[in-house]
């Protein structure tokens, strides 16, 4: 009963794994050409593993199926003394099934090596794109590394790359322990406080993939999330050519008032907005707030009334996070929220 | 027909008999209590304390899976929810997995080894009143609003005093310094005991599985709970409360020197945990399936192996911290070695299980379940052991049900099996066998409906220690039956507990072996008798009982009135000569409520710590006072 078990609970598990999960989250559905060799693993993994846990459930109940019967059917009495033959016999199965375990953990341990040298361990080709990704409690910084310096994007919380381009994330924390993880992509790298650790991927396919903070980092590494956009490289060139750009300068007159309220209050002391006044670096940048997915690290969609929610009050929609509850009339909220909104 | 035969161990003149108990007893009234040195009454309260952690950390469990039964679930705040999480952790490892398999050895061994204590009676009460201080220094901080919250492994800097503000992570660090001194209190007297008091002729091929178990676990608590105290005390708490700034990056520390200790100890820990545990499946197995077990020197070898290469293997915690490849792939391979050493125990269980005569006892029950549960975790493991897989499932969910299965199913099932098979020694009667199996069912089933879907969800992307989870994933459905699981897991130790304290006052009374078992303790009167034996054996085979009596002896002339044991070489065990025991004495628990006083007290000023010195002096100056030797007889 209990081998039939373990092979309806392994398929029950295929069938979980690859039908109804999610897609943009997951390691068992990979985007990118590391996690699809890790993928590959994991499956050959079970399928071996899962076999030689069947098996050897099945001897262990065979005894309960065959009782009184030894390798030999000897006498049963109160206790029990197995002849030396049996003995002998029981030594050399021992002894072969050790070893073949031995055989099968140093083929696992080849096998292993190779998909880690694959996915982690070379040098990156030389034409990547190279991203520095920066943990905080509780959001990501990203900076868009270049050798022109007019050419450095510094955005938050989302990351656009070209498909089929290798990139590389260079890890950095400006607080406790993070791990930067898309698990679509690859796996996880720690962002540690005075080190820089590196890791690199290549989406295989466009698509939006989600990634949370792996690392646990406080009150709030629950909604510590990120999304990665994969993107053909024209549109991925289109969009950094938008996000380069200055913050578009307001052109209606609510928007306008939206500006004057965020740069006379105490959001400028935390957030940039570049072609303003703004260059507060403890928070996300909101250059090109308009353009994300996400508000609040992956916790909120990017609309109005989110948005406005947020605003009013950070403590309640993710109690303990770093934003200050700014004091704002009530007649100020609609322009900001215009305002930040507009800029695409 | 019984081909056993049992020779008279406790046939003694009434006389005597009186003599002994007038000699060990431990003195009556709360002040005899309190001075207690027996060792079954030790190993009992650390059963029962843990067991009372144990319901504990299930409560805490139980709220955890409550709030992340549904999406965006609003009955734990992030706050309470990461205190919760952080108690469960270091409820389950530092206050219940290895102070039960302490209190199982200091209960078990001395019976098994055929003495009367364990070497050091008076360290073994202060071993484990320091470990109740322990644990109710970290509740009563808890309930009164002082709980730590930086996960039980408390990585700086997030443990630092920058970001863990407030006196929780002190708490928790001076909670370890309490276990460990209780730890390394039972593994060193454990080591003693076995190595110098065992029965006449008990050669090292003759020492019972479970006893091999508790030594390599001893060796190992010595070797590793320095490095957790290194970690917690010296490391993280002099940062927190004098600013020596050891792992404070902000001030120039490294806070993966703090990972590499704490990890080196930690890994090393749940070996700790289940290494006694295989001791115990081993007996059980022997005893149930009434042969001794297959391939004795292969399985002490695996044993022992096991201890050293759980040393080699604490970087495989840190893969995701970008550590060099070349280092890297070496733990990759120690890790998988340990699927080796195991692999060879579970065959020779197997092979036994097929030449004996099963009994298909509540105690077997649990052994198939440990060795479903335990195999299925020791597969994960092997994956896990691989970097690049690691990396996608580290920090997940998927580890959750890793170590839950080695652990609840490594540990948990064979003590559960341990408490039904050792019952009667324990209370001198028989756990019904009924409620035993009916536990065993709900408990397994509930475990797997618990943890099973926790692989899928790791796979799907589910981080650990997060307090809530935005619907649009979809892990509602998965955790959702991991809440239900869990459940059925409370109600199968509701049904354990009840059996438990049903069968000790209305179970069939139990003779002195009724399982018909080879090894010393079933020798023992059931419940023992506070000396254990009235004569010491002198062994014949390593199944003493299931050797024939004309192979061996009984010692005589060990004096009656004063506590003596004999002490015997470390190889062969042949008899050396007579230790005198100390008296039952207040003098540990006063040592270690001074040690408490003044350990309390630095989390607040390091200058306590003057005082805990001070304090402890005066305790062993009572402890050490010498006694005019008892000299009854001529």
């Amino acid at each position: 009963m209990k081998p039939r078990m373990a092979a309806s609970l392994a398929l029950g598990l295929a069938a979980f794994c690859s039908g109804c999960a999610v897609s943009y989250q997951s390691s068992v559905d990979p985007a990118g050409t590391q996690a699809e060799q890790i993928a590959v693993l994991w499956w050959f993994f079970l399928a071996l593993l899962g076999a030689i846990f069947v098996l050897v459930m099945a001897f262990a109940v065979w005894p309960l199926f065959h009782r009184h019967r030894g390798v030999n059917p000897e006498a049963l009495e109160e206790r029990h003394e197995p002849s030396r033959e049996t003995e002998r016999k029981l030594g050399r199965v021992v002894g072969w099934a050790s070893g073949i375990t031995v055989l099968i953990l140093l083929a696992l341990i080849v096998i292993s090596v190779i998909t880690g040298r694959a996915t982690a361990g070379s040098e990156p080709p030389r034409d990547h794109l190279a991203i520095e990704v920066t943990g905080s409690q509780w959001w990501w910084s990203v900076r868009y590394v270049n050798d022109d310096a007019s050419r450095i994007l510094t955005t938050a919380n989302e990351i656009h790359v070209p498909v089929g381009r290798t990139v590389l994330i260079r890890g950095l924390s400006h607080d406790v322990i993070h791990s930067f993880w898309i698990p679509n992509l690859q796996g996880k790298r720690d962002l540690i406080p005075s080190r820089v650790t590196t890791e690199w991927f290549q989406a295989s396919r466009p698509g939006r993939y989600r990634g949370q903070c792996a690392e646990f980092c406080g009150l709030q590494h629950a909604k510590m999330a990120l999304w990665v956009i994969a993107e053909p490289s024209d549109r991925y060139d289109a969009w950094m050519e938008n996000q380069l750009k200055p913050a578009a300068a307001p052109s209606t007159p609510d928007t306008q008032a939206g500006q004057q309220v965020f740069l006379s209050h105490a959001c400028v002391f935390c957030h940039t907005i570049r072609g303003t006044s703004a260059a507060g670096q403890a928070g996300p940048d909101l250059t090109h707030l308009a353009s994300r997915l996400t508000i609040a690290a992956g916790t909120l969609a990017n609309t109005k009334g989110n948005l406005a929610g947020w605003i009013t009050d950070p403590q309640s929609i993710k109690p303990g996070n770093h934003m200050a509850t700014v004091p704002l009339r009530s007649e100020d909220l609609q322009p900001l929220v215009d305002y930040l909104e507009s800029l695409q | 027909m019984s081909i056993r035969t049992r020779w008279q161990i406790q046939v003694v003149a009434e006389t005597e008999r009186s003599e002994l108990y007038r000699t060990w007893s431990d003195g009556g009234g709360l002040f005899g209590w309190l001075s207690v040195t027996t060792h079954q009454a030790i190993g009992m309260r650390y059963i029962v304390t843990a067991f009372i952690f144990l319901l504990l950390g299930g409560v805490e469990a139980l709220a955890m899976r409550l709030q992340l039964a549904r999406p965006e679930n609003g009955l734990l705040g992030p706050d309470r929810y990461n205190q919760i999480f952080t108690m469960h952790g270091t409820t389950m490892m530092f206050l219940f997995a290895v102070p039960v398999m302490e209190g199982m050895g200091v209960y078990l061994v001395p019976l098994m080894l055929g003495t009367r204590n364990v070497a050091f009676p008076r360290l073994n009460a202060f071993g484990y009143w320091m470990y109740l201080f322990g644990g109710l220094l970290l509740y009563i901080s808890a309930f009164t609003g002082t709980a730590p919250a930086a996960g039980w492994f408390s990585y700086t800097p997030l443990s630092g005093p920058q970001y863990s503000p407030g006196k929780g992570v002190d708490v928790w660090a001076q909670m370890i310094t309490f276990t460990e001194i209780s730890a390394m209190c039972v593994a060193t007297e454990l080591i003693v005991t076995i190595f110098k008091l065992r029965a006449p002729r008990m050669s090292l091929n003759r020492i019972p599985m479970f006893c091999w178990g508790m030594l390599v676990q001893s060796f190992m608590v010595i070797f590793a709970m320095p490095a957790v105290m290194l970690a917690s005390t010296v490391l993280l708490l002099n940062d927190r409360t004098i600013g020596t700034h050891f792992v404070n990056p902000a001030e120039g520390g490294d806070p993966l020197l703090y990972q590499h200790i704490f990890w080196f100890f930690g890994h090393p820990e749940v070996y700790i945990i289940f290494i006694p545990a295989l001791g115990m499946v081993s007996a059980i197995v022997e005893a149930h399936s009434r042969r001794g077990v297959f391939g004795y020197p292969a399985m002490v070898l695996s044993l022992v192996a096991n201890g050293f290469i759980a040393f080699g293997l604490w970087v495989h915690h840190m893969f995701a911290t970008g550590l060099p490849q070349v280092a890297e792939a070496y733990f990759t391979a120690a890790s998988m070695m340990i699927g080796i050493t195991s692999a060879v125990q579970i065959f020779c269980w197997i092979a036994t299980l097929w030449t004996g005569r099963l009994r298909l006892t509540a105690a077997m029950h649990f052994v198939f379940g440990f060795l479903f549960i335990f195999v299925l975790g020791g597969l994960t493991g092997i994956m896990l052991a691989s970097i690049p897989f690691d990396l996608q499932v580290h920090d997940t969910f998927f580890v959750v049900a890793h170590f839950h299965y080695v652990l609840i199913g490594g540990a948990l099932f064979p003590l559960f099996g341990g408490f039904h098979h050792w019952f009667p020694k324990f209370t001198g009667r028989m756990i019904s066998e009924k409620a035993g199996k009916a536990a065993f069912w709900i408990l397994f089933a509930g475990f797997n409906l618990t943890f099973f879907p926790m692989h899928i969800l790791g796979l799907k992307g589910m981080t650990r220690r997060i307090y809530t989870y935005p619907a649009d994933l979809q892990w509602g459905a998965d955790n959702l039956l991991a809440t239900i699981g869990a459940f059925i897991i409370a109600i199968g130790g509701i049904v354990f507990i009840a059996n438990v304290l049903w069968s000790r006052k209305h179970g069939a009374r139990a003779d002195n072996d009724p399982w018909n078992a080879g090894t010393l303790e079933w020798a023992a009167a059931s419940p023992p008798e506070k000396f254990n034996f009235a004569h010491i054996p002198v062994v014949g085979g390593r199944y003493p009982l299931w050797t024939p009596s004309e192979q061996q002896g009984l010692v005589v002339g060990m004096r009656n009135d004063r506590r003596e044991v004999l002490v015997t070489s470390a190889m062969d065990a042949e008899p050396h000569h007579r230790l005198v025991l100390p008296r039952s004495s207040i003098w540990p628990l006063l040592t270690a409520i001074g040690l408490a006083i003044g350990l309390v007290g630095s989390i607040f000023a390091f200058s306590w710590y003057y005082l805990a010195a001070a304090l402890g002096m005066i305790g062993f100056i009572g402890w050490f006072w010498p006694h005019k030797p008892v000299e009854v007889r001529p």
